[in-house]
Protein backbone atom coordinates (compact mmCIF):
# COMPACT_ATOMS: atom_id res chain seq x y z
CA UNK A 1 0.00 0.00 0.00
CA UNK A 2 3.12 2.42 1.05
CA UNK A 3 4.85 1.44 -2.34
CA UNK A 4 1.39 2.42 -4.57
CA UNK A 5 1.01 5.70 -2.43
CA UNK A 6 4.98 6.62 -2.97
CA UNK A 7 4.41 5.66 -6.75
CA UNK A 8 1.37 8.12 -6.58
CA UNK A 9 3.20 10.76 -5.24
CA UNK A 10 5.88 10.85 -8.02
CA UNK A 11 8.43 12.38 -5.62
CA UNK A 12 6.80 15.17 -4.41
CA UNK A 13 6.08 16.70 -8.22
CA UNK A 14 2.62 14.25 -7.96
CA UNK A 15 0.49 17.23 -9.09
CA UNK A 16 2.59 18.51 -12.21
CA UNK A 17 3.15 14.73 -13.32
CA UNK A 18 -0.33 13.74 -12.51
CA UNK A 19 -1.80 16.39 -14.33
CA UNK A 20 0.33 16.31 -17.47
CA UNK A 21 -0.26 12.67 -17.90
CA UNK A 22 -4.27 13.89 -16.93
CA UNK A 23 -4.06 16.50 -19.83
CA UNK A 24 -2.56 14.29 -22.31
CA UNK A 25 -5.02 11.15 -21.82
CA UNK A 26 -7.60 13.90 -22.05
CA UNK A 27 -6.58 15.13 -25.52
CA UNK A 28 -5.81 11.86 -27.06
CA UNK A 29 -9.22 10.32 -25.93
CA UNK A 30 -11.03 13.15 -27.21
CA UNK A 31 -9.12 12.67 -30.51
CA UNK A 32 -9.82 9.36 -30.78
CA UNK A 33 -13.59 9.48 -29.88
CA UNK A 34 -14.18 12.48 -32.50
CA UNK A 35 -13.69 10.60 -35.45
CA UNK A 36 -15.52 7.25 -33.85
CA UNK A 37 -18.80 9.76 -33.17
CA UNK A 38 -18.68 11.11 -36.44
CA UNK A 39 -18.95 7.99 -38.44
CA UNK A 40 -21.79 6.78 -36.48
CA UNK A 41 -23.05 10.42 -37.38
CA UNK A 42 -22.12 10.04 -41.18
CA UNK A 43 -23.62 6.41 -41.61
CA UNK A 44 -27.04 7.83 -40.12
CA UNK A 45 -26.71 10.68 -42.21
CA UNK A 46 -26.27 8.69 -45.74
CA UNK A 47 -28.82 6.06 -43.95
CA UNK A 48 -31.41 8.71 -43.87
CA UNK A 49 -30.41 10.47 -47.09
CA UNK A 50 -30.59 6.66 -48.77
CA UNK A 51 -34.15 6.05 -47.65
CA UNK A 52 -35.49 9.16 -48.67
CA UNK A 53 -34.15 8.95 -52.29
CA UNK A 54 -35.96 5.53 -52.46
CA UNK A 55 -39.29 6.65 -51.33
CA UNK B 1 3.45 -3.41 -57.51
CA UNK B 2 1.69 -0.29 -58.57
CA UNK B 3 -1.08 -1.85 -59.70
CA UNK B 4 -1.55 -2.81 -55.62
CA UNK B 5 -0.85 0.84 -54.87
CA UNK B 6 -2.93 2.20 -57.51
CA UNK B 7 -5.91 -0.21 -56.37
CA UNK B 8 -5.07 1.01 -52.87
CA UNK B 9 -6.01 4.18 -53.98
CA UNK B 10 -9.51 2.92 -54.89
CA UNK B 11 -12.05 3.82 -52.02
CA UNK B 12 -13.84 1.01 -51.51
CA UNK B 13 -10.63 -1.30 -51.46
CA UNK B 14 -8.94 1.20 -49.04
CA UNK B 15 -11.96 0.80 -47.57
CA UNK B 16 -12.28 -2.64 -46.67
CA UNK B 17 -8.32 -3.11 -46.19
CA UNK B 18 -8.78 -0.40 -43.76
CA UNK B 19 -11.29 -1.99 -42.21
CA UNK B 20 -9.36 -5.17 -41.40
CA UNK B 21 -6.44 -3.63 -40.38
CA UNK B 22 -8.11 -1.05 -37.78
CA UNK B 23 -8.53 -3.36 -34.54
CA UNK B 24 -5.14 -5.49 -34.76
CA UNK B 25 -3.51 -1.67 -35.02
CA UNK B 26 -6.23 -0.63 -32.37
CA UNK B 27 -4.90 -3.78 -30.36
CA UNK B 28 -1.12 -3.08 -30.66
CA UNK B 29 -1.42 0.60 -30.33
CA UNK B 30 -3.26 0.16 -27.10
CA UNK B 31 -0.83 -2.82 -25.31
CA UNK B 32 2.26 0.10 -26.93
CA UNK B 33 0.45 2.52 -24.41
CA UNK B 34 0.01 0.44 -21.34
CA UNK B 35 3.78 -0.94 -22.14
CA UNK B 36 5.37 2.40 -22.23
CA UNK B 37 3.12 4.10 -19.66
CA UNK B 38 4.11 1.12 -16.95
CA UNK B 39 8.09 1.53 -17.74
CA UNK B 40 7.94 5.62 -18.18
CA UNK B 41 5.99 5.57 -14.55
CA UNK B 42 7.42 2.38 -13.14
CA UNK B 43 10.44 1.18 -14.51
CA UNK B 44 12.47 3.68 -15.46
CA UNK B 45 14.85 5.13 -12.25
CA UNK B 46 14.31 8.49 -10.70
CA UNK B 47 16.15 11.67 -12.51
CA UNK B 48 19.14 12.88 -10.26
CA UNK B 49 18.56 16.32 -10.92
CA UNK B 50 14.65 16.20 -11.27
CA UNK B 51 12.70 13.40 -9.67
CA UNK B 52 10.00 12.40 -10.72
CA UNK B 53 8.88 15.31 -12.68
CA UNK B 54 11.07 14.24 -15.67
CA UNK B 55 8.47 11.75 -16.27
CA UNK B 56 6.51 14.26 -17.89
CA UNK B 57 9.07 13.90 -21.29
CA UNK B 58 7.55 10.36 -21.83
CA UNK B 59 4.13 11.93 -23.39
CA UNK B 60 5.73 15.51 -24.03
CA UNK B 61 8.84 14.29 -26.37
CA UNK B 62 6.10 11.20 -28.10
CA UNK B 63 3.66 14.38 -28.79
CA UNK B 64 6.29 16.92 -29.66
CA UNK B 65 7.63 14.58 -32.35
CA UNK B 66 4.84 13.58 -33.60
CA UNK B 67 3.72 17.28 -34.14
CA UNK B 68 6.35 18.02 -36.63
CA UNK B 69 5.92 14.17 -38.31
CA UNK B 70 2.66 14.49 -38.85
CA UNK B 71 3.09 18.31 -40.57
CA UNK B 72 5.49 16.41 -42.86
CA UNK B 73 3.62 13.97 -43.74
CA UNK B 74 0.80 16.45 -44.13
CA UNK B 75 3.01 18.57 -46.32
CA UNK B 76 4.07 15.45 -48.35
CA UNK B 77 0.78 13.64 -48.89
CA UNK B 78 -0.77 17.29 -49.98
CA UNK B 79 2.32 17.70 -52.65
CA UNK B 80 1.39 14.13 -54.07
CA UNK B 81 -2.36 14.83 -53.96
CA UNK B 82 -1.90 17.69 -56.20
CA UNK B 83 0.88 16.32 -58.12
CA UNK B 84 -0.20 13.19 -59.44
CA UNK B 85 -4.24 13.59 -58.51
CA UNK B 86 -4.47 11.09 -56.25
CA UNK B 87 -7.54 11.80 -54.30
CA UNK B 88 -6.96 9.80 -50.70
CA UNK B 89 -3.24 11.97 -50.67
CA UNK B 90 -5.48 14.93 -50.74
CA UNK B 91 -7.55 13.67 -47.85
CA UNK B 92 -5.03 12.14 -45.78
CA UNK B 93 -3.41 15.55 -46.04
CA UNK B 94 -6.66 17.24 -44.81
CA UNK B 95 -7.24 14.54 -41.82
CA UNK B 96 -4.04 14.44 -40.81
CA UNK B 97 -4.25 18.50 -39.75
CA UNK B 98 -6.42 18.19 -36.71
CA UNK B 99 -4.35 15.14 -35.61
CA UNK B 100 -1.15 17.59 -35.28
CA UNK B 101 -2.97 20.35 -33.81
CA UNK B 102 -3.95 17.83 -31.18
CA UNK B 103 -0.48 16.55 -30.74
CA UNK B 104 1.21 20.09 -30.78
CA UNK B 105 -1.18 21.52 -28.19
CA UNK B 106 -0.36 18.41 -26.10
CA UNK B 107 3.69 18.85 -26.40
CA UNK B 108 3.13 22.42 -25.61
CA UNK B 109 0.78 22.14 -22.83
CA UNK B 110 3.19 18.89 -21.57
CA UNK B 111 6.40 21.28 -21.98
CA UNK B 112 4.88 23.89 -20.15
CA UNK B 113 3.91 21.77 -16.95
CA UNK B 114 7.12 20.50 -16.86
CA UNK B 115 8.74 23.64 -17.71
CA UNK B 116 7.41 25.07 -14.41
CA UNK B 117 9.15 22.64 -11.64
CA UNK B 118 12.27 22.27 -14.13
CA UNK B 119 13.11 25.96 -15.41
CA UNK B 120 10.44 27.59 -12.78
CA UNK B 121 8.79 28.87 -15.24
CA UNK B 122 5.68 28.31 -17.06
CA UNK B 123 6.33 29.58 -20.09
CA UNK B 124 9.54 31.14 -21.65
CA UNK B 125 9.33 33.38 -24.52
CA UNK B 126 13.40 33.45 -25.45
CA UNK B 127 12.93 29.58 -25.61
CA UNK B 128 13.50 28.71 -29.74
CA UNK B 129 12.21 25.49 -29.46
CA UNK B 130 9.27 26.44 -27.34
CA UNK B 131 8.76 28.88 -29.78
CA UNK B 132 8.39 27.04 -33.15
CA UNK B 133 6.58 24.85 -31.60
CA UNK B 134 4.22 27.56 -30.77
CA UNK B 135 4.72 28.56 -34.30
CA UNK B 136 3.98 25.07 -35.77
CA UNK B 137 0.40 25.43 -33.63
CA UNK B 138 -0.35 28.29 -35.40
CA UNK B 139 0.40 26.68 -39.08
CA UNK B 140 -2.35 24.06 -37.58
CA UNK B 141 -4.67 26.56 -36.98
CA UNK B 142 -3.69 28.50 -40.64
CA UNK B 143 -4.20 25.00 -42.55
CA UNK B 144 -7.60 23.59 -41.12
CA UNK B 145 -8.72 27.14 -41.20
CA UNK B 146 -8.09 27.60 -45.38
CA UNK B 147 -9.41 23.64 -45.35
CA UNK B 148 -12.83 25.23 -44.05
CA UNK B 149 -12.97 28.52 -45.85
CA UNK B 150 -12.79 27.13 -49.39
CA UNK B 151 -15.67 25.22 -50.11
CA UNK B 152 -14.35 23.05 -53.46
CA UNK B 153 -12.80 20.42 -51.85
CA UNK B 154 -10.39 20.25 -54.51
CA UNK B 155 -9.48 23.72 -54.44
CA UNK B 156 -9.44 23.36 -50.82
CA UNK B 157 -6.84 20.61 -51.24
CA UNK B 158 -4.61 22.49 -53.38
CA UNK B 159 -4.88 25.47 -51.14
CA UNK B 160 -3.36 23.79 -48.41
CA UNK B 161 -1.24 21.46 -49.89
CA UNK B 162 0.55 24.70 -51.44
CA UNK B 163 0.13 26.20 -47.61
CA UNK B 164 1.90 23.01 -46.07
CA UNK B 165 4.54 22.41 -48.26
CA UNK B 166 5.67 26.96 -47.67
CA UNK B 167 5.29 25.94 -43.60
CA UNK B 168 7.37 23.13 -44.08
CA UNK B 169 10.38 25.89 -43.84
CA UNK B 170 9.72 25.92 -40.50
CA UNK B 171 10.31 22.56 -39.51
CA UNK B 172 14.24 22.74 -39.77
CA UNK B 173 14.32 25.77 -38.17
CA UNK B 174 12.41 23.93 -35.53
CA UNK B 175 15.25 21.12 -35.16
CA UNK B 176 17.72 23.37 -35.83
CA UNK B 177 17.03 26.43 -33.63
CA UNK B 178 18.65 24.84 -30.63
CA UNK B 179 21.50 25.10 -32.53
CA UNK B 180 21.69 28.68 -33.77
CA UNK B 181 20.25 30.27 -30.69
CA UNK B 182 21.19 29.67 -26.87
CA UNK B 183 18.55 29.52 -25.01
CA UNK B 184 17.03 27.30 -21.79
CA UNK B 185 15.92 24.42 -23.91
CA UNK B 186 18.13 21.65 -23.13
CA UNK B 187 20.20 20.29 -25.87
CA UNK B 188 18.90 17.44 -27.96
CA UNK B 189 18.67 14.12 -25.84
CA UNK B 190 18.21 12.21 -29.00
CA UNK B 191 19.90 12.42 -32.27
CA UNK B 192 20.84 9.63 -34.41
CA UNK B 193 24.49 9.49 -34.98
CA UNK B 194 25.25 10.27 -31.12
CA UNK B 195 24.78 7.79 -28.01
CA UNK B 196 21.94 8.84 -26.05
CA UNK B 197 23.21 10.75 -23.29
CA UNK B 198 20.99 9.31 -20.89
CA UNK B 199 20.34 6.20 -19.45
CA UNK B 200 19.20 2.95 -21.48
CA UNK B 201 16.70 2.42 -18.84
CA UNK B 202 14.96 5.81 -19.17
CA UNK B 203 15.36 5.73 -22.86
CA UNK B 204 13.14 2.69 -23.82
CA UNK B 205 10.29 4.06 -22.34
CA UNK B 206 10.25 7.02 -24.55
CA UNK B 207 11.09 4.72 -27.73
CA UNK B 208 8.12 2.32 -26.57
CA UNK B 209 5.71 5.46 -26.48
CA UNK B 210 7.00 7.36 -29.99
CA UNK B 211 6.22 3.70 -31.18
CA UNK B 212 2.68 4.16 -29.57
CA UNK B 213 2.01 7.34 -30.50
CA UNK B 214 2.93 6.95 -34.18
CA UNK B 215 0.68 4.00 -34.52
CA UNK B 216 -2.24 6.32 -32.38
CA UNK B 217 -1.72 8.94 -35.22
CA UNK B 218 -1.91 6.17 -37.90
CA UNK B 219 -5.14 4.44 -36.08
CA UNK B 220 -6.84 7.98 -36.08
CA UNK B 221 -5.89 8.95 -39.63
CA UNK B 222 -7.25 5.72 -40.93
CA UNK B 223 -10.43 6.54 -39.30
CA UNK B 224 -10.72 10.17 -40.42
CA UNK B 225 -10.08 9.28 -43.60
CA UNK B 226 -12.72 6.41 -43.76
CA UNK B 227 -15.20 8.79 -42.67
CA UNK B 228 -14.23 11.35 -45.43
CA UNK B 229 -14.62 8.52 -47.94
CA UNK B 230 -18.00 7.72 -47.26
CA UNK B 231 -19.11 10.79 -47.34
CA UNK B 232 -17.60 11.75 -50.35
CA UNK B 233 -18.71 8.43 -52.27
CA UNK B 234 -22.07 8.40 -50.18
CA UNK B 235 -24.22 8.51 -53.59
CA UNK B 236 -21.81 5.42 -54.94
CA UNK B 237 -23.06 1.98 -54.58
CA UNK B 238 -20.37 0.74 -52.55
CA UNK B 239 -20.89 2.93 -49.94
CA UNK B 240 -25.05 1.80 -50.00
CA UNK B 241 -23.43 -1.02 -49.92
CA UNK B 242 -22.30 -0.65 -46.44
CA UNK B 243 -25.04 1.34 -44.88
CA UNK B 244 -27.22 -0.74 -46.30
CA UNK B 245 -25.72 -3.51 -44.37
CA UNK B 246 -25.73 -5.39 -47.81
CA UNK B 247 -21.45 -5.83 -47.37
CA UNK B 248 -19.85 -6.96 -44.18
CA UNK B 249 -17.49 -4.10 -44.10
CA UNK C 1 10.47 40.75 -69.82
CA UNK C 2 7.94 43.34 -71.76
CA UNK C 3 4.79 42.06 -69.82
CA UNK C 4 7.21 41.80 -65.99
CA UNK C 5 8.27 46.19 -66.70
CA UNK C 6 4.48 46.39 -67.85
CA UNK C 7 3.34 45.19 -64.19
CA UNK C 8 5.75 46.97 -62.13
CA UNK C 9 5.27 50.05 -63.98
CA UNK C 10 1.57 50.04 -63.83
CA UNK C 11 1.56 48.92 -60.01
CA UNK C 12 3.88 51.88 -59.46
CA UNK C 13 1.76 54.21 -61.30
CA UNK C 14 -1.07 52.93 -59.60
CA UNK C 15 0.10 53.54 -56.03
CA UNK C 16 1.36 57.18 -57.36
CA UNK C 17 -2.44 57.79 -58.28
CA UNK C 18 -4.33 56.41 -55.30
CA UNK C 19 -1.49 57.51 -52.61
CA UNK C 20 -3.85 57.62 -50.43
CA UNK C 21 -3.44 53.86 -49.92
CA UNK C 22 0.01 54.42 -49.98
CA UNK C 23 -0.25 56.68 -46.57
CA UNK C 24 -2.24 54.07 -44.64
CA UNK C 25 0.23 51.63 -43.68
CA UNK C 26 3.04 54.22 -43.79
CA UNK C 27 1.15 55.70 -40.96
CA UNK C 28 0.12 52.12 -39.21
CA UNK C 29 3.90 51.68 -39.39
CA UNK C 30 4.86 55.38 -37.90
CA UNK C 31 1.56 55.01 -35.36
CA UNK C 32 2.48 51.58 -34.04
CA UNK C 33 5.97 52.68 -32.65
CA UNK C 34 4.56 55.54 -30.85
CA UNK C 35 2.03 54.31 -29.10
CA UNK C 36 4.26 51.67 -27.97
CA UNK C 37 6.51 54.41 -26.57
CA UNK C 38 3.52 55.89 -25.06
CA UNK C 39 2.27 52.70 -23.43
CA UNK C 40 5.56 51.81 -22.07
CA UNK C 41 7.34 54.38 -20.00
CA UNK C 42 10.02 52.42 -20.28
CA UNK C 43 13.74 53.15 -18.98
CA UNK C 44 15.89 53.90 -21.56
CA UNK C 45 18.11 50.80 -21.23
CA UNK C 46 15.09 48.62 -21.76
CA UNK C 47 13.48 50.77 -24.44
CA UNK C 48 16.68 49.96 -26.32
CA UNK C 49 16.77 46.43 -25.89
CA UNK C 50 13.00 46.59 -26.90
CA UNK C 51 13.70 48.62 -30.34
CA UNK C 52 14.47 46.68 -32.77
CA UNK C 53 11.73 44.16 -32.11
CA UNK C 54 8.94 46.88 -31.82
CA UNK C 55 10.38 48.52 -35.52
CA UNK C 56 9.97 44.79 -36.72
CA UNK C 57 6.42 44.10 -35.54
CA UNK C 58 5.43 47.48 -36.62
CA UNK C 59 7.12 46.33 -40.08
CA UNK C 60 4.81 43.65 -40.05
CA UNK C 61 1.79 44.84 -39.08
CA UNK C 62 1.75 46.98 -41.90
CA UNK C 63 3.15 44.85 -44.03
CA UNK C 64 -0.14 42.65 -43.34
CA UNK C 65 -2.13 45.81 -43.76
CA UNK C 66 -0.94 46.88 -47.08
CA UNK C 67 -0.82 42.89 -48.49
CA UNK C 68 -4.71 43.35 -49.03
CA UNK C 69 -4.33 45.33 -52.00
CA UNK C 70 -1.78 43.02 -54.23
CA UNK C 71 -4.00 40.81 -56.05
CA UNK C 72 -7.61 42.71 -54.77
CA UNK C 73 -8.05 44.87 -58.17
CA UNK C 74 -6.44 42.85 -60.26
CA UNK C 75 -8.91 40.01 -59.28
CA UNK C 76 -11.76 42.84 -59.50
CA UNK C 77 -11.29 44.14 -62.80
CA UNK C 78 -10.61 40.44 -64.61
CA UNK C 79 -6.23 41.72 -65.17
CA UNK C 80 -5.72 38.39 -63.07
CA UNK C 81 -7.05 35.90 -64.99
CA UNK C 82 -5.20 38.34 -67.98
CA UNK C 83 -2.18 37.56 -66.08
CA UNK C 84 -2.58 33.58 -65.54
CA UNK C 85 -3.25 32.97 -69.46
CA UNK C 86 -0.78 35.20 -70.48
CA UNK C 87 2.39 33.31 -72.48
CA UNK C 88 4.80 34.95 -69.93
CA UNK C 89 5.11 32.54 -66.63
CA UNK C 90 3.21 33.40 -63.92
CA UNK C 91 5.85 33.47 -61.76
CA UNK C 92 7.35 36.06 -63.36
CA UNK C 93 4.79 38.40 -63.25
CA UNK C 94 3.87 37.52 -59.52
CA UNK C 95 7.69 38.77 -59.17
CA UNK C 96 6.88 41.90 -60.36
CA UNK C 97 3.81 42.49 -58.12
CA UNK C 98 5.91 41.56 -55.19
CA UNK C 99 8.87 44.16 -56.10
CA UNK C 100 5.94 46.32 -57.28
CA UNK C 101 4.61 45.58 -53.42
CA UNK C 102 7.90 46.16 -51.77
CA UNK C 103 8.87 49.43 -53.32
CA UNK C 104 5.22 50.75 -52.43
CA UNK C 105 5.40 49.91 -49.02
CA UNK C 106 8.76 48.01 -47.55
CA UNK C 107 11.01 50.43 -49.29
CA UNK C 108 9.40 53.34 -47.48
CA UNK C 109 9.47 50.80 -43.96
CA UNK C 110 13.36 50.53 -44.60
CA UNK C 111 14.02 54.39 -44.80
CA UNK C 112 11.80 55.75 -42.35
CA UNK C 113 12.09 52.53 -39.62
CA UNK C 114 15.76 53.42 -38.99
CA UNK C 115 14.99 56.74 -38.05
CA UNK C 116 12.66 55.69 -35.53
CA UNK C 117 14.96 52.98 -34.09
CA UNK C 118 17.15 56.10 -33.34
CA UNK C 119 13.70 58.19 -31.43
CA UNK C 120 13.72 54.92 -29.58
CA UNK C 121 17.17 55.08 -28.37
CA UNK C 122 18.99 53.09 -30.57
CA UNK C 123 22.61 54.23 -31.12
CA UNK C 124 23.81 55.33 -34.69
CA UNK C 125 25.78 51.79 -35.49
CA UNK C 126 23.18 49.79 -34.48
CA UNK C 127 20.41 51.67 -36.13
CA UNK C 128 22.76 50.92 -39.19
CA UNK C 129 22.11 47.28 -38.40
CA UNK C 130 18.56 47.59 -38.16
CA UNK C 131 18.23 49.59 -41.54
CA UNK C 132 20.18 45.96 -43.50
CA UNK C 133 17.93 44.10 -41.43
CA UNK C 134 15.11 45.78 -43.34
CA UNK C 135 16.12 46.01 -46.07
CA UNK C 136 16.79 42.59 -46.36
CA UNK C 137 13.68 41.71 -44.68
CA UNK C 138 10.84 43.67 -45.78
CA UNK C 139 11.39 41.92 -49.38
CA UNK C 140 11.11 39.19 -47.88
CA UNK C 141 7.33 39.89 -45.93
CA UNK C 142 6.25 40.65 -49.50
CA UNK C 143 7.68 37.60 -51.08
CA UNK C 144 5.78 35.63 -48.34
CA UNK C 145 2.45 37.72 -48.15
CA UNK C 146 1.83 37.25 -52.04
CA UNK C 147 1.54 33.21 -51.15
CA UNK C 148 -1.00 34.14 -48.32
CA UNK C 149 -2.96 36.84 -50.13
CA UNK C 150 -2.60 34.53 -53.25
CA UNK C 151 -4.75 31.47 -51.57
CA UNK C 152 -6.68 34.09 -49.71
CA UNK C 153 -7.70 36.52 -52.98
CA UNK C 154 -10.79 34.56 -53.94
CA UNK C 155 -12.56 34.19 -50.35
CA UNK C 156 -15.39 36.57 -48.99
CA UNK C 157 -13.60 36.91 -45.62
CA UNK C 158 -10.01 37.05 -47.54
CA UNK C 159 -8.05 39.44 -44.75
CA UNK C 160 -8.86 37.81 -41.75
CA UNK C 161 -7.43 34.40 -42.56
CA UNK C 162 -4.86 36.29 -44.45
CA UNK C 163 -3.52 37.48 -41.11
CA UNK C 164 -4.02 33.59 -39.87
CA UNK C 165 -2.08 31.95 -42.37
CA UNK C 166 0.63 34.76 -43.20
CA UNK C 167 1.50 35.85 -39.54
CA UNK C 168 3.21 32.49 -38.56
CA UNK C 169 5.45 32.54 -41.83
CA UNK C 170 6.36 35.71 -40.50
CA UNK C 171 7.90 35.30 -37.56
CA UNK C 172 11.11 33.74 -38.03
CA UNK C 173 12.08 37.18 -40.03
CA UNK C 174 10.80 39.07 -37.05
CA UNK C 175 12.61 36.59 -34.87
CA UNK C 176 15.92 36.71 -36.78
CA UNK C 177 16.08 40.23 -37.80
CA UNK C 178 15.93 41.29 -34.16
CA UNK C 179 17.59 39.01 -33.35
CA UNK C 180 20.80 40.36 -35.57
CA UNK C 181 20.33 43.83 -34.49
CA UNK C 182 20.10 42.66 -30.18
CA UNK C 183 23.19 40.46 -31.08
CA UNK C 184 24.56 43.65 -32.60
CA UNK C 185 24.07 45.46 -29.11
CA UNK C 186 25.33 42.82 -27.17
CA UNK C 187 28.78 42.72 -28.84
CA UNK C 188 28.62 39.90 -30.78
CA UNK C 189 29.34 39.15 -34.03
CA UNK C 190 26.47 39.64 -36.39
CA UNK C 191 27.56 37.00 -39.45
CA UNK C 192 25.34 34.12 -38.09
CA UNK C 193 21.47 35.50 -37.89
CA UNK C 194 22.59 38.01 -41.07
CA UNK C 195 23.19 35.26 -43.27
CA UNK C 196 19.92 33.69 -42.20
CA UNK C 197 17.99 36.70 -42.95
CA UNK C 198 19.80 36.45 -46.45
CA UNK C 199 19.16 33.00 -46.73
CA UNK C 200 15.36 33.24 -46.09
CA UNK C 201 15.37 36.19 -48.61
CA UNK C 202 16.93 34.12 -51.36
CA UNK C 203 14.73 31.31 -51.03
CA UNK C 204 11.47 33.38 -50.19
CA UNK C 205 12.03 34.99 -53.70
CA UNK C 206 12.75 32.07 -56.01
CA UNK C 207 10.06 30.09 -54.60
CA UNK C 208 7.10 32.99 -53.21
CA UNK C 209 6.24 33.50 -56.91
CA UNK C 210 5.93 29.91 -57.90
CA UNK C 211 3.67 28.80 -54.87
CA UNK C 212 1.70 32.27 -55.26
CA UNK C 213 1.10 31.31 -58.81
CA UNK C 214 -0.09 28.09 -57.74
CA UNK C 215 -2.26 29.37 -55.51
CA UNK C 216 -3.39 32.07 -57.94
CA UNK C 217 -4.09 29.56 -60.61
CA UNK C 218 -6.67 27.65 -57.67
CA UNK C 219 -8.21 30.62 -56.78
CA UNK C 220 -8.91 31.98 -59.81
CA UNK C 221 -10.08 28.80 -61.57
Amino acid sequence: MTEFLRFLEMGGYAGYVWSAYGISAVVLIITLLLPLLENKYIRKRIDRMLEEEQD
Amino acid sequence: MYIWFHKLGSAPTFYKWSGLWLPWLGAICFILFAAGLYSGLVYAPADYQQGDSFRIIYMHVPAAWMSMFVYVVMAVSGAIGIIWHVKLAQIAMISSAPIGFSFTVLALVTGSIWGRPMWGTWWEWGDARLMSEALLLFLYIGVIGLSIAIEDKRKAAQAVAILSLVGLINIPIIHYSVVWLNTLHQGPTVSKFDTPSIDMRMFMPLLIMALAFKLFYVVVLLLRTRNELLWRERRSQWVKNIIQGTSND
Amino acid sequence: MNVFTTILKRDLLLAIRYRAELLNPMLFFILIIILFQLGMRAKPEVLITLAPAIVWIAALLSALLSLDHMFRSDMEDGALEQMIISTQPTSLLVLAKIIAHWIITGLAVTLVGPLLGMMLGLSFDATKILFLTLLIGTPILSAIGSIGVALTVGLRRGGVILSLLVLPLFVPVLIFASQTVNTYVGGYSVAAPMSILIALLIFSLSLAPWAASAALRMSVS
